[in-house]
C-alpha cells in the first residue's frame, strides 16, 4: 500500500509524504478496538494477554468494546458450537468496516478435537478469518505474534488468511549459540 | 457402603425390585417402568432412606437389545441422602417410543436432567411441564447419543461458507501451535532429542538441560571459585 517517507529534515520539523490509504492503514494498525468473543478455556489465556504482564496496550489494542459496532477486530476465543453460529455471524455482520477476525486457539481455527455433531470445525466456515493462532490454548507470546501478524497485514492491505508460525524452543536456541551454530534461529 | 438401602428396599417393596447389583459400594436396583415414580417417592419419603438429593438422571442406548425383542434403553436415576450419607442407582428398561412418567413431581431438580435425556436419547417423560431440547436447537433432527446417529452428521444452523480459504493451512500438525513447549517433538521423533524431561534424561545418561537449576548452581560455583582465585 505504500509507505510514509520523511522528506526534508527530521520528522519533527520536516514534512512527510504518503498516500491516504497508507496513512489510514498506519492509524488503524495502532488503534485496534477489539471485540472478545470468548466462549471457552482460551478465554483465560486471552485475559493473560490483556493483563499487565503481556501488556497488549503496547500495540494500541488494549481497549475492548463490548459492542460490535464500535470494534475493529473480532477475537473468536474458544470453541464455537453450532448453536452459537448464528450469534457469531450476526456479531460479525454488525461490525463496521474495516473489520478483521482472529481465530484464537485450535478450536476456533479448526474445531480442535471436537469432531462431532455439535461443534463448528473452525469459525472460517461462518466468517472469513484473517489470522489463525494455533494452540490449545496458545501461549500469550503466540497471541502477540498473531497480533503483530495482523498489524502487518493491515499495513500491507493484505486479506489473505495467515497462521502464526511456530517458534523455536528457547533452550534449543541457547544450545545452538553455545555450540557456535549461528544466532539461534534455524538456518541462520 | 449403601447395601442397607438395597436391603431396606427389598424388605419394604418386595417384588417391585426386580434385580439388584452391588460392586464396591456401587449399589443398583432395577425396577419396572410402572413403578418408577412410586419407588422414587418411597426413596425420598422413607425416614430411613430420606434421599433428599437428586444427583442425575441419564440413559444408555443398547440398540442390539432391540433386535432380540428387549427394551432398547436403560434409564438411570442417581440419588443420594446428604443426611444418611448413602446413595443408590435406580435403573429401568424402556422401549423405543415408550414414555416414562416424570420425576419432576418428586424432585424438582429432575427437570433439566429429563430435558437432557429427551434431547440426547429421545426418551419422552410423561407429565413433564416443559419437555423441549435443552442443549441442542429445535431445528436439530434425530437424537445424537443414540448409537445409530451417524457419527459424521452435522446440522449447521448457518450455512458453511464455500470458499478456498477454509482449507486448513499448516501448522495444525503435531506441534499444534505450542511453540513454547519445552519438548522438541521433531527432534524426539527423529531420535536426536536432547531436551527430554530432566529426570528421564538423567536416567538415560543425557547431559542436564541448560535451564536445570543444578547446572546453574554449578556454573555459579565455578564462577565464584574463579573470582576467588583472581583476588
Amino acid at each position: 500500500m505504500g509507505t510514509m517517507k520523511v522528506l526534508g529534515g527530521s520528522p519533527n520539523d520536516g514534512f512527510v509524504t504518503t498516500k491516504l490509504e497508507a496513512l489510514l492503514a498506519w492509524a488503524r494498525k495502532y488503534s485496534l478496538f477489539q471485540y472478545p468473543f470468548a466462549t471457552a478455556c482460551c478465554g483465560m489465556e486471552f485475559f493473560a494477554v490483556a493483563s499487565p504482564r503481556y501488556d497488549i496496550a503496547r500495540f494500541g489494542a488494549e481497549a475492548p468494546r463490548f459492542s460490535p459496532r464500535q470494534s475493529d477486530v473480532l477475537w473468536v476465543v474458544g470453541t464455537i458450537s453450532q448453536r452459537q453460529g448464528p450469534a457469531l455471524k450476526r456479531i460479525y455482520e454488525q461490525m463496521t468496516e474495516p473489520k478483521w477476525v482472529v481465530a484464537f486457539g485450535t478450536c476456533a481455527s479448526c474445531g480442535g478435537f471436537y469432531d462431532n455433531y455439535t461443534t463448528i470445525p473452525g469459525v472460517d466456515k461462518i466468517v472469513p478469518v484473517d489470522v489463525y493462532i494455533p494452540g490449545c490454548p496458545p501461549r500469550p507470546e503466540a497471541v502477540l505474534d498473531g497480533l503483530m501478524l495482523l498489524m502487518e497485514k493491515i499495513e500491507k492491505g493484505n486479506r489473505e488468511p495467515v497462521s502464526v508460525p511456530p517458534r523455536e524452543v528457547p533452550e534449543l536456541a541457547q544450545l545452538r549459540v553455545r555450540r557456535g551454530l549461528g544466532r539461534g534461529k534455524e538456518g541462520e | 457402603m449403601s447395601k442397607k438401602v438395597i436391603t431396606r428396599l427389598q424388605k419394604e417393596l418386595g417384588d417391585v425390585i426386580l434385580e439388584t447389583a452391588s460392586f464396591r459400594g456401587d449399589e443398583e436396583v432395577v425396577v419396572a417402568p410402572k413403578h418408577w415414580v412410586s419407588v422414587a417417592t418411597f426413596l425420598r419419603d422413607d425416614p430411613e432412606l430420606s434421599m433428599d438429593h437428586f444427583t442425575d438422571l441419564t440413559a444408555v442406548d443398547w440398540p442390539e437389545r432391540e433386535m432380540q425383542g428387549e427394551p432398547r434403553f436403560d434409564v438411570l436415576l442417581l440419588v443420594r441422602s446428604l443426611d444418611k450419607k448413602h446413595r443408590i442407582r435406580v435403573k429401568t428398561y424402556v422401549k423405543d417410543g415408550e414414555k416414562l412418567p416424570t420425576l419432576t413431581t418428586v424432585w424438582p431438580g429432575a427437570n433439566w436432567a429429563e430435558r437432557e435425556v429427551w434431547d440426547m436419547f429421545g426418551i419422552a417423560f410423561e407429565g413433564h411441564k416443559d419437555l423441549r431440547r435443552i442443549l441442542l436447537y429445535e431445528e436439530f433432527e434425530g437424537f445424537p447419543l443414540r448409537k445409530d446417529y451417524p457419527i459424521d452428521r452435522v446440522q449447521p444452523l448457518v450455512e458453511y461458507r464455500d470458499v478456498d480459504d477454509t482449507l486448513k493451512l499448516p501448522p495444525f500438525g503435531i506441534e499444534e501451535g505450542q511453540p513454547f513447549a519445552r519438548i522438541d517433538w521433531e527432534a524426539r521423533l527423529a531420535g536426536r532429542d536432547e531436551q527430554v524431561s530432566p529426570a528421564i534424561g538423567l536416567q538415560v545418561g543425557q547431559r542436564r538441560a541448560l535451564s536445570d537449576s543444578e547446572v546453574a548452581e554449578a556454573q555459579a560455583e565455578e564462577l565464584a571459585a574463579a573470582r576467588a582465585g583472581e583476588s
